[in-house]
C-alpha cells in the first residue's frame, strides 16, 4: 500500500489487515515504553491546509509511537496561509526528507492529485479531502464498532449502522459507507432531503428522511457534525427544527436496542445534533474513537512506510 | 529437487524433551523462568517445551509469545508483514529468566529484534535462546543456549520446520532454495 | 512579415494565383481542380488548369477534402490582459492550424471588450497578424458585471462591426436586462450569445451534478441550471421577436428545449463544443483540472444527445470555446483549477471522430456546422461562403487519412491545456487558405508568414 487515498480503495482483506494490525499496536499503549522503533529515521509530514487539531494530533501521536520524525505544516502562520500552493508546499516537505505526507485539504481529491500528479515521490495519506473522503476516520469507526460489538476481531457482517446528518458535505459519511459495507455492515443514512447527495441511490446503503424509523433495529448510530455555515444556506429552516427532527436526544436513544452504541467523529455541537446527556451517556464511544484513532493511524503509517521501497 | 527430511516426528519430540531438560538444568528448576515463543513456529514450540517442563516439575511454566515484526531492521525492504500477537504472561518479565524460543536460528537478525522487544517490555534477570535448528550463517554476534540440532547448510539451501500445530506434521526438511 | 491583408503585397504570379489539383470539395467523391486568383475562387474544373498563368503555384491536393475555411463563433484569445496565456498572434496560429479562417474573440479580456476602443484594437491586431480574421465579440454589459448594457451600438458601428454580443463566462441572468439586450441589438441585426448558467444554482459548482459528483465529493453543476436559462431565454426571444444564440449547450434537456423552440418558430441558434461531443464527466475521477470546463463535461447520455442534436440540425454549429490557461492554473488540485480547454487545433479532428466517422454527419454537413452556419449567425460577410467561382478563397484542406496523436507540445497556443493528450484524432488539417493565401501548408504554418 503505497498511499491511502480513499476508503473505497480498500478491499476486505486490506481493511482487515489494517484493523488487525491496529489491534496488535493498541497494546503498546498499555506498556511502560509506549514506543516502537519501527519507523526510526523515517519522516512523516503532516500537511494541514485546514485546521483539524484532533486529526493532526492523532497522526502525530501515531507517528511518534512508531519513532518516526514528524514535521507539521498547518494553515495558520505558515506559508500555506500566504498563498503557497499544494504543489510547492509538498515539494518543500519532500525536500526536507518526508517519506509520507499526511494531507488534510479543503479540496476534494487533493490527496489523489498529490499522489498521482508526479509532483512528488512520497507516499500520501488522506487525512480528509474536502467533501470527499476521510479514510482513517472510517477505519477508526470500524475499529471501534468491531471492538464493542464484535469482540475485536473479524468483520462487521450483519451490523446495522445508522449515519445521521449532513451526508452531502460529509467526507466521513462517504468513507464510512464505503468501508463499513466492505466489511459486511448494512448502513442506513438519515438526513433531511436537502443534505442527501444527488445519486445516493447508487450508493451501497439505504436512505431515510425519518430518524425515528431507523432507531429500533440499529446496532450503532453515528451522528455527524452540522457545520454552522449550512444553517445560513437554506438547507433547513432553523437549528431548532434540525435538532428536533435529526438530533439524538435521550428520548430517541431510549428507542435503541440495549446493546446499541453511539459514535461521533467530533467535534460535537452539543445541543444541536446530539444532547449532552447522550454524548456523555453509557452508549457513547466518542472517547474510545479518539484513542482508537491513534492505533489505526499507526497501522496505516506502518503499512504505507513498510511498502515504500517497491516491495509488494 | 526433493527436500530431505533431517528430523522426523520422533526426532522433534526427543529434541523438545532434551531442550526442556537443559533449560531446567541450567536454571536449576523452573522457578522464575518464562518462555516466549517468536511467531510463527516459535510459539507452539515454546508451549511444548513449557508443557514438558511442567510435567517434569509438576507445576505450570509461564509461556507467552513475542512478536518482533515492529523491531525488524528490514522494514520497507520486504513489504509489510502481518503482525502476530504479543502475549506476555501476567506476572511480567522483570527479574525473570526469559527463554526466547524460535524454530530456526540463521542470520541472528530476528533474535536481535527480539532482544530489543524484550527490552521495551521489562528488565529480565537473563535472556536465553532456545532453537530447534541452528543452520549457521550468522550475521550478528548471537548464539543459542539450547540447540535441538546443528545443521550445517549452504546459503543455497532452505530449512523448513513443520509442526503439527501449524502444518499438520512434525518434521524438519532440508531442500534447495527454489523448491521451498 | 508581409502585410497580408493588402492585395498590393501580392506581387508575383505564384502568389497571386494558386491551382489546387484533385481536391474533393465538400467531401464530394469526385475530385476537381480549383484556381484561386487574387484572393477569390477564379475557376473550378477544367478551366482551373487550362486558363492558369504559366507561373501559377500548383498544389497537389491528391484527393484530400476541401471545406470552406472554418469559422469559430467562440474563442478566447486572452489579449488584451493575459498575454502570458495566449495572444492574438498565437491564438491565430492555433486557429490557422485548426483550419479556421475566422474566429470570434470573446469579450472577457482585461480590459473587457465593452467599448468600441477595445473591440477595434482586437480587430486591428488580428488584421496585423493576418493568419485568420479576428472578429471581436462585444460584452453585453459593462465590465461583464450584469448591471447595465455596454455601448452595443458603438461597437456595432466601429471598424470591428460587432454583431455578436456575449458576457460569456458569466450568464446574463437578470431577465429584464436580458430582455433589453435582446431587443436593443435588433437595431443592427445583432445577436446575444448567452452563457446559460443560473448563477444561484451553480454556487461553487465544480463538475456535472449526478452520481459521480456525489461520489467524488465535488459540488454539482446541475443540468437544470443550464436548461432553466435556455428555456427562459427562448421565451424572451419569442416575446420580443429577437435573435438568440445559445453558447456551448451541453445537456439532453437543452437539446430538447432548443428543438421545441425551433419547432415553434423562435429565432434561436445553438452551439456545441468539440469537448462536449467527445468527453464525459468520468474524466473528473482523475481530479486533474485539465478536464475542468464550464459548462462541465456531462454524462454519456448527454454526449449522445448533443451528437444527435448536431446531426439533425437542432444544434446549428460547433464552436470551440478555446480557453487557454496558464500551466499553474491547471497543475493544481481540482477546485483551484481554472475552467476551460484548448480547442482550435483539435476541433476538426474531434468532429471527424465523433460525427463523421460514426456516420452522424457528412463532410458537407461539417462544412455547414463549422463554416456556413457560424458565419451566418455572426453576420460575417466574407466567410462561410459557398465554394463557388467569385467567392472569397477561404478554404481548409483536410487529410482524411492522416491520424495524429495529440501532444501538448504540438499546440501553437501559448498554453498547453488540451484535454486530448495521447488521444489519436482521425484526420489532420493539411492546408488552410485565407483569401487565397496559404496560412498552413502540409500541416505547418506557412513559411512565408512566420
Amino acid at each position: 500500500m503505497k498511499h491511502l487515498l480513499s476508503a473505497a480503495d480498500l478491499d476486505r482483506e486490506e481493511a482487515l489487515t489494517l484493523l488487525d494490525t491496529a489491534e496488535e499496536l493498541a497494546s503498546v499503549t498499555d506498556r511502560a515504553v509506549k514506543k516502537l522503533p519501527t519507523l526510526r529515521g523515517r519522516t512523516v509530514a503532516n500537511l494541514f491546509f485546514e485546521d483539524s487539531t484532533r486529526t493532526r494530533l492523532s497522526f502525530e501521536a501515531a507517528a511518534k509511537r512508531l519513532s518516526a520524525d514528524v514535521i507539521t505544516f498547518t494553515a495558520k502562520g505558515s506559508s500555506v496561509s500566504k498563498g503557497e500552493t499544494l504543489k510547492d508546499t509538498a515539494l518543500t516537505l519532500e525536500a526536507m526528507g518526508a517519506q509520507v505526507i499526511v494531507l488534510r485539504h479543503h479540496a476534494s481529491g487533493a490527496a489523489q492529485r498529490l499522489a498521482e500528479s508526479g509532483w512528488i515521490g512520497a507516499s500520501v495519506i488522506n487525512a480528509g479531502d474536502g467533501t470527499h473522503e476521510h479514510p482513517t476516520q472510517a477505519l477508526l469507526d470500524a475499529y471501534t464498532l468491531r471492538q464493542h460489538l464484535r469482540g475485536g476481531s473479524g468483520d462487521l457482517q450483519g451490523l446495522r449502522v445508522v449515519i445521521v446528518g449532513d451526508i452531502l458535505h460529509s467526507r466521513v459519511a462517504r468513507s464510512d459507507v464505503a468501508l463499513l459495507t466492505t466489511l459486511g455492515a448494512r448502513v442506513t443514512l438519515v438526513a433531511p432531503p436537502t443534505l442527501v447527495p444527488v445519486g445516493v441511490e447508487s450508493w451501497n446503503c439505504d436512505v431515510t428522511f425519518d430518524f425515528d424509523d431507523a432507531l429500533s433495529d440499529a446496532d450503532a448510530v453515528m451522528m455527524l457534525r452540522v457545520q454552522s455555515e449550512r444553517m445560513n444556506a437554506a438547507y433547513f429552516p432553523s437549528a431548532h427544527e434540525y435538532s428536533r427532527r435529526y438530533g439524538l436526544d435521550s428520548m430517541r436513544a431510549a428507542q435503541l436496542p440495549d446493546h446499541a452504541v453511539v459514535l461521533h467523529p467530533g467535534p460535537m455541537n452539543r445541543g444541536m445534533e446530539i444532547t449532552a446527556e447522550v454524548a456523555d451517556g453509557h452508549r457513547a464511544l466518542i472517547v474510545d474513537q479518539v484513542a482508537n484513532g491513534v492505533s489505526v493511524r499507526m497501522a496505516v503509517l506502518y503499512q504505507v512506510l513498510s511498502s515504500e521501497e517497491g516491495a509488494a | 529437487m526433493a527436500a530431505a527430511r533431517v528430523l522426523d516426528a520422533d526426532d522433534v519430540g526427543r529434541v523438545i524433551g532434551r531442550i526442556a531438560h537443559e533449560i531446567l538444568e541450567k536454571s536449576r528448576g523452573s522457578s522464575g523462568v518464562i518462555l516466549l515463543g517468536i511467531p510463527t513456529r516459535g510459539v507452539p514450540l515454546a508451549r511444548r517445551i513449557a508443557d514438558r517442563m511442567a510435567s517434569i516439575e509438576g507445576h505450570p511454566v509461564p509461556v507467552g509469545s513475542l512478536d518482533v515484526t515492529m523491531y525488524r531492521d528490514d522494514i520497507g525492504l520486504r513489504g509489510p508483514r502481518p503482525l502476530s500477537a504479543t502475549d506476555i504472561p501476567a506476572e511480567g518479565i522483570d527479574d525473570a529468566i526469559v527463554v526466547l524460543v524460535d524454530d530456526v536460528l540463521f542470520s541472528g537478525r530476528t533474535i536481535r529484534a527480539a532482544l530489543d522487544a524484550v527490552n521495551d517490555i521489562g528488565r529480565p534477570r537473563a535472556v536465553r535462546l532456545a532453537v530447534l535448528v541452528d543452520r549457521g550463517h550468522r550475521e550478528l554476534p548471537i548464539r543459542a543456549d539450547h540447540v535441538g540440532k546443528n545443521l550445517p547448510t549452504s546459503l543455497a539451501e532452505s530449512v523448513q520446520v513443520h509442526l503439527v500445530e501449524t502444518d499438520g506434521v512434525d518434521e524438519v526438511l532440508l531442500g534447495s532454495r527454489d523448491s521451498s | 512579415m508581409s502585410a497580408p491583408s493588402s492585395d498590393e503585397a501580392i506581387r508575383d504570379a505564384s502568389a497571386r494565383e494558386i491551382v489546387l489539383r484533385d481536391i474533393r470539395l465538400m467531401g464530394d467523391s469526385q475530385a476537381v481542380d480549383v484556381r484561386f486568383t487574387d484572393g477569390r475562387i477564379a475557376a473550378i474544373g477544367a478551366a482551373a488548369v487550362a486558363d492558369a498563368h504559366p507561373e501559377a503555384r500548383v498544389i497537389e491536393a491528391a484527393g484530400r477534402i476541401g471545406l470552406p475555411g472554418l469559422v469559430d463563433l467562440h474563442t478566447h484569445l486572452r489579449e488584451p490582459g493575459r498575454e502570458d496565456t495566449e495572444t492574438i498572434e498565437t491564438g491565430c496560429q492555433a486557429a490557422a492550424l485548426g483550419g479556421f479562417t475566422a474566429v470570434h474573440a470573446m469579450a472577457n479580456t482585461q480590459p473587457v471588450a465593452d467599448t468600441a476602443g477595445v473591440v477595434e484594437q482586437v480587430w486591428r491586431r488580428g488584421r496585423e497578424v493576418g493568419l485568420c480574421d479576428v472578429i471581436p465579440v462585444g460584452a453585453v454589459t459593462v465590465g461583464l458585471s450584469g448591471e447595465r448594457l455596454a455601448e452595443l451600438g458603438a461597437m456595432a458601428e466601429s471598424a470591428a462591426r460587432v454583431r455578436v454580443f456575449s458576457d460569456d463566462g458569466i450568464c446574463v441572468s437578470d431577465p429584464l436586462l436580458m430582455r433589453r439586450a435582446l431587443e436593443y441589438v435588433k437595431a443592427f441585426d445583432g445577436v446575444i450569445a448567452q452563457h446559460a448558467q443560473e448563477p444561484r444554482l451553480t454556487l461553487g459548482a465544480q463538475m456535472n451534478e449526478g452520481e459521480l459528483s456525489g461520489e467524488l465529493g465535488l459540488t454539482g453543476w446541475p443540468a437544470v441550471a443550464e436548461e432553466a436559462i435556455i428555456a427562459r431565454d427562448v421565451l424572451l426571444a419569442e416575446h420580443v421577436g429577437s435573435r438568440l444564440h445559445v453558447c456551448h449547450l451541453s445537456t439532453r434537456g437543452s437539446v430538447e428545449i432548443i428543438r421545441w423552440a425551433k419547432a415553434r418558430g423562435i429565432d434561436v441558434t445553438a452551439e456545441v463544443t468539440p469537448h462536449h461531443l467527445m468527453l464525459t464527466e468520468d474524466l473528473a475521477r482523475t481530479y486533474d483540472p485539465l478536464f475542468k470546463v464550464n459548462p462541465p463535461l456531462r454524462s454519456a447520455d448527454d454526449v449522445e444527445a448533443v451528437r444527435a442534436g448536431l446531426a439533425d440540425g437542432t444544434i446549428d454549429i460547433v464552436a470551440t470555446d478555446h480557453a487557454p490557461h496558464a500551466h499553474e492554473d491547471k497543475d493544481c488540485e481540482w477546485s483551484a483549477g481554472a475552467f476551460g480547454m484548448l480547442g482550435l487545433q483539435t476541433a476538426i479532428g474531434v468532429v471527424a471522430a465523433t460525427m463523421v466517422e460514426p456516420g452522424n454527419l457528412t463532410w458537407a454537413q461539417v462544412g455547414d456546422r463549422m463554416s456556413f452556419a457560424p458565419a451566418r449567425i455572426g453576420r460575417v460577410a466574407d466567410h462561410g461562403r459557398p465554394l463557388e467561382v467569385g467567392e472569397p478563397a477561404n478554404l481548409v484542406i483536410i487529410d482524411p487519412d492522416a491520424p495524429w496523436e495529440v501532444r501538448a507540445d504540438r499546440m501553437a497556443s501559448r498554453s498547453r491545456n488540451t484535454p486530448y493528450v495521447e488521444r489519436t484524432l482521425p484526420v489532420s488539417v493539411w492546408a488552410t487558405f485565407l483569401r487565397g493565401r496559404p496560412t498552413v501548408m502540409a500541416g505547418a504554418l506557412s513559411g512565408a508568414l512566420t
